[in-house]
């Protein structure tokens, strides 16, 4: 690959999905891309990118793109940021929303489902707690494939080894033959959409958690600040954020702070007037109220 | 150091057993089969037993069994390591008295996991 071909592809990866590359990173681009030539029936990189500058290159531009995320993920990954959900966030979430009895959870980097099915078992643990509550998860990502899979549901053995104790495996999963799906009632709680963390996202409206975890790593500073400052006007005022076991808002921005004692936990920072907010559907009269004063 | 009893009639699966577990600092000792692994248990109970299932001589849920019984035997954390795959056989096993559940290939990912989750070794000790 030239060095004009590199730097092409840097500043293609960054535009399209926000992926950094440091300047040494060609064999990562090589291993990732060249299968995806191969496969498009060109000669190799230097064919590719042009293609890609071509007009009418949408899919290929797609495939790129997605052929370069990493997509990783586990059931109950780092755990932790789990035991949180489950013994800090929800319960104060249940008793700040007893009034609307709604709850909006947003995995704003959703991948192969992992990370939403694990928020949806934490929730079916809790059971009888959420009687008569909406739970809404909506699990998004950059990439059509991994939202597919997602959607299905279906893991294998190696995947469900992953993060899962066996018991949760027993109760929410149905296995046939190979492979394992998760049940339709978890299935259910958790909708798909495709969404570019670059891209304006206040269409999804506000929630009270947000997980973005292990996606920002892969991003500039600068970028992150600007996610970071949109996702605080997609939260409520006492919402949480989450985010990975490598990352942090401090150094970066004054819209969100660090809980204490409790790892991967941040809260906004709210300086905006209530009245600022936009309107919530479904919220309480009172809420409304304020919104519309 | 945390002890662990590897009991398959593999021995290489043992041995790829003990250089993962060694590496998640386990003092490790083996057994060729159920019969084998109760003697030694008999001797000294070890803090985890990474158990398969069909072995000649006395098999892994058999074993389960008796050690259950031993005095102390509902403490060690027993984790089955078996190409049994299906939901009856894992259903049996922890109804048996199984902690944890590997369906055979394994790797050390999956051994540090399922180890963590019954915790024998801390969260996250595997990426350390
Ligand atoms: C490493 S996975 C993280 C999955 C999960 N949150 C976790 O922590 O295990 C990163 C995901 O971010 C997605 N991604 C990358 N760039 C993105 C972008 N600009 N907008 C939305 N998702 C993106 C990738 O497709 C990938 O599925």
């Amino acid at each position: 690959m030239t060095p004009p071909e590199y730097e092409y592809l840097r500043k293609f990866l960054r535009d399209h999905s926000g992926l950094d590359l440091s300047a040494d990173k060609q064999y990562l681009i090589e291993s990732r891309l060249l299968p995806l030539a191969c496969k498009a029936g060109l000669s190799g990189i230097g064919e590719l990118v042009q293609k890609l500058q071509g007009a009418g290159s949408g899919a290929l531009v797609t495939s790129a793109v997605e052929a370069m995320t990493t997509n990783e993920t586990f059931f109950f990954r780092d755990k932790v940021p789990f035991d949180h959900f489950r013994d800090t966030i929800m319960p104060e979430v249940l008793k700040a929303r007893a009034g609307r009895k709604s709850v909006r959870i947003w995995c704003a980097a959703g991948s192969t489902g992992q990370e939403p099915y694990s928020l949806a078992m934490c929730l079916k643990e809790m059971g009888a707690m959420l009687g008569g509550w909406r739970v809404e998860i909506i699990a998004t990502d950059l990439s059509q494939e991994v939202l597919e899979k997602s959607k299905a549901g279906i893991y294998s053995q190696f995947e469900v080894q992953r993060g899962l104790p066996i018991q949760m495996l027993m109760k929410y999963f149905k296995q046939t033959g190979e492979t394992w799906q998760i049940n339709p009632e978890l299935r259910a709680m958790v909708q798909h959409r495709q969404l570019n963390l670059l891209h304006d996202f206040s269409q999804l409206g506000t929630f009270d958690i947000i997980f973005c975890r292990n996606v920002l790593i892969y991003f500039d500073q600068e970028t992150k600040i600007n996610i970071f400052n949109r996702l605080a006007r997609q939260i409520e005022p006492d919402g949480f954020l989450v985010l990975g076991a490598a990352e942090t808002v401090v150094g970066l921005t004054d819209a969100f702070r660090p809980v204490a004692e409790r790892r991967g936990l941040y809260k906004p920072n709210d300086a905006r007037a209530p009245a600022a907010r936009p309107a919530l559907s479904g919220a309480a009269p009172r809420m409304a109220a304020i919104a519309g004063l | 150091m945390k002890t662990c009893l590897v009991v398959d009639d593999s021995s290489v699966v043992r041995k790829i057993a003990r250089r993962i577990l060694e590496g998640l600092d386990f003092a490790v000792t083996e057994a060729e089969d159920g019969s084998k692994a109760l003697e030694i248990c008999r001797q000294r109970l070890p803090d985890a037993v990474l158990l398969d299932w069909n072995m000649p001589v006395m098999d892994g849920f058999e074993f389960m069994g008796h050690m259950r019984r031993l005095p102390g035997g509902d403490r060690p954390k027993v984790v089955f390591c078996t190409t049994e795959n299906n939901v009856a056989h894992i259903a049996q096993a922890l109804s048996g008295g199984a902690n944890e559940y590997i369906m055979k290939p394994f790797d050390k990912d999956i051994i540090a996991d399922k180890f963590a989750e019954v915790g024998l070794i801390p969260v996250g000790q595997a990426f350390a």
